[in-house]
């Protein structure tokens, strides 16, 4: 078993008690609900004649749902306007704070959570989405849970769990230009698997993943779900309390600044710490990375042939067959030149500032292709502001992209932002899988912002590092 | 204060399931193939049955394609028979929710994603594994002999059918919950609400 890491420390200090199952009690730091997976959650309580215990350790906002297009109310859409107003109701009577559009602060939780400061190093952290192993960029714990289980946190603020293993996972030497922290989670996940993370959770560290900056620790943290590890972590460091120093929940505090720090500082994994695996990956070696299949673990380096099935390992080569067939690839084809149909550009993985920024150079001086739909939604509504503030969206609006709120759209369709038919899609976001994203025809082929912005102009799957930025901003 | 370990948990007790089996075939079927996202824009959990597989059941017109969900020699099945990395995907409760209102009362399989098994556990659903080769045989006997009768015995870990008896795997919390009627968790953990506080106050970061 693993001793001294941060996941270890962390553990320890929020463990209540040992249930007799033999799982462990936990106590959460902070819970952050959405309007999809709480509701019944809410009931329970309800029916159950419980109270919420903590709702001042509660955050709520609404993301999956929200149109992010014309957002005035009720919603075109009723089963959205009946979820919304089921949740206003909800955080209301419970006296939790919620970020709904109305503040300026709503987003997608895993957006708005480290934006505001309440994603914290050293807190446990829990939503009913799979993805809020997002937070663990800060050094938080932070996993997702099931509906019984928000239920269990709103009336206890504990959890039952059972500990797991630790991985550590050495993303070594510097990056290659134009690659991003995307295709080092699709680098770490196509070769430890879309299970191998089960039963472990992912310590990132090394010199790839220290160099980079918050929100590209955040994309790489919230994509350990898809390589089956509940929660994964990079520790906290200078970078990390540099974000912090600036959010609202320090700014004005200093002195309690300095004193978390103490605690920040207390959780990081110890020099010496054990780990129940260690597994190093040559990030020099990493070239931009695109999905050939259905799940996040068939991707390939841009300019590598797609594989053939037969040559893959036994249990992997009949998902490999229908995901060729659903995507219409041929092995032995490089995915370049894939058609694409939209280009999206959003989603709790890549729809932070540096992500449109780094996306808006690429677009800049350049359109849209004729063929294709392009849409940039902003993590949040500061994302947006901060954006805006920068001029980027009159990039992306010259270049023929549609500008929009705040919110999930098209990561998976739950709003009206949805693929049609077969159409094909060059996607920041986080899922492949048949259906994500609105249509079980729909093929999705995932890629970092700036990949997405190549594939938006050109029309077809295109390695970034063809269009350099500088010719364009010249052009 | 607490009623753990005495086998008088919150929940009924789930020693063992038995029934009939519906095998669906396929390694990674994730939870949106479980239950698609647009199914999941309600208030509650009711209905959410019909909903199963709803892709993998129908075409473009609504018109049903073959899936064992739509096999009415599997209607009244309640043990589920899966492959491998069943569950992966989003966190939704929805999607052991939607078997469960379909009608499955265990699910048996090569393995299974973690959050979706803790949510199986939480509706009182065991997630039993076995070899491939012990769940192949099973899939592949069930298609042939519907009407077999499944028993999968939690407490023992094994499962049971015509002249078969498969060791299975249980995991150890799983087991415990089932058997002792511990999977409430929420019981179990409103039970020492003094020592949570204790914990919460020794945390630098709470208030109160
Ligand atoms: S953006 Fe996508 S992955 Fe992230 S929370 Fe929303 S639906 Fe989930």
């Amino acid at each position: 078993m693993s001793e001294g890491t941060l996941y270890d420390k962390v553990w320890d200090r929020h463990k209540v008690r040992t249930l007799p199952n033999g799982q462990d009690q936990l106590f959460v730091g902070l819970h952050l609900i959405h309007e999809v997976t709480s509701p019944q959650a809410f009931g329970m309580l309800r029916e159950r004649d419980l109270e919420v215990a903590r709702p001042d350790l509660t955050h709520a906002t609404v993301d999956h749902i929200v149109p992010t297009d014309d957002q005035s109310r009720p919603y075109a859409d009723d089963a959205a306007e009946e979820m919304m107003a089921e949740l206003e109701e909800n955080v209301r009577d419970a006296g939790i704070e919620f970020e709904h559009p109305g503040t300026d602060d709503q987003g997608i939780v895993h957006v708005i959570g480290p934006e505001q400061g309440i994603t914290q190093p050293g807190k446990t952290i829990v939503c009913g989405d799979s993805h809020t192993s997002t937070h663990g960029a800060f050094g938080a714990l932070a996993f997702g849970i099931g509906t019984s289980q928000i239920r269990d946190v709103l009336a206890t603020q504990t959890v039952a769990m059972e500990k797991q293993k630790v991985r550590r996972i050495e993303v070594t030497g510097e990056l290659g230009e134009d690659v991003a922290a995307k295709d080092v989670i699709l680098t770490i996940i196509r070769r430890l698997g879309t299970d191998g993370g089960v039963g472990y959770v992912y310590e990132y560290a090394d010199e790839a993943v220290e160099s980079l900056g918050m929100e590209g620790r955040m994309s790489i943290c919230n994509m350990s779900i898809e390589g089956g590890a509940r929660a994964g972590y990079v520790n906290p460091d200078e970078t990390t309390y540099e974000w912090l120093r600036e959010t609202d929940e320090f700014r004005d505090d200093p002195e309690r600044f300095e004193r978390m720090k103490e605690y920040w500082e207390s959780i990081r994994s110890d020099e010496d710490a054990e780990y129940d695996d260690v597994v190093t990956i040559d990030g020099s070696a990493i070239e931009p990375v695109v999905t050939w299949g259905t799940t996040p673990g068939q991707g390939i380096g841009v300019t590598e042939p797609v594989p053939d099935p037969e040559e893959l390992p036994e249990d992997k080569r009949d998902t490999a067959r229908r995901a060729q067939e659903h995507m219409r690839v041929e092995p032995g084809e490089t995915m370049e030149g894939y058609d694409v149909d939209v280009a999206f550009l959003g989603s709790c993985t890549n729809a932070r500032l540096p992500d449109l920024r780094a996306a808006a150079r690429i677009v800049e001086g350049r359109e849209v292709h004729d063929d294709v739909r392009g849409l940039v939604v902003p993590g949040s509504q500061r994302v947006k502001a901060a954006a805006e503030a920068e001029g980027i969206d009159e990039v992306f609006r010259e270049a023929g992209f549609e500008w929009r709120g705040a919110g999930c759209s098209m990561c998976l369709g739950m709003n009206e932002d949805q693929l049609v038919g077969d159409e094909a899609c060059a996607s920041s976001s986080n899922r492949n899988f048949v259906g994500r994203q609105g249509s079980k025809d729909g093929r999705t082929v995932l890629m970092s912002p700036k990949m997405v912005a190549a594939a938006a102009v050109t029309g077809e799957v295109t390695d970034v590092r063809d269009l350099p930025e500088s010719e364009v901003v010249n052009a | 204060m607490s009623s753990d370990g005495d086998g008088e948990g919150a929940a009924p007790s789930v020693e063992s399931v038995t029934g009939t089996g519906i095998p669906v075939r396929g390694n990674d079927i994730d939870t949106d193939q479980i239950i698609p996202a647009r199914f999941m824009k309600v208030v509650t959990f009711e209905g959410l049955g019909e909903f199963a597989f709803f892709d993998q059941r129908y075409d473009e017109d609504d018109e049903p394609k073959d899936h064992s969900f739509n096999d009415e020699r599997f209607h009244g099945a309640n043990v589920l028979i899966v492959n491998a990395n069943f569950g992966c995907g989003s966190s939704r409760e929805h999607a052991p929710q939607a078997l469960k209102r379909w009608g499955i009362d265990a699910v048996v399989g090569e393995s299974f994603a973690e959050i979706f098994a803790g949510n199986c556990l939480a509706l009182g659903i065991p997630t039993v594994t076995a070899s491939p080769e012990a769940i192949g045989a099973l899939q592949a006997h069930v298609e042939e002999n519907p009407a077999t009768r499944i028993e999968v015995d939690v407490e023992r870990e094994t499962v049971r059918y015509g002249d078969t008896a498969v060791d299975t795997r249980v995991d150890t919390a799983q087991r415990e919950a089932l058997v002792e009627g511990n999977w409430d968790t929420t019981t179990l953990l409103g039970a020492n609400p003094d020592e949570v506080k204790e914990t919460a106050a020794s945390l630098p970061y709470v208030d109160g």
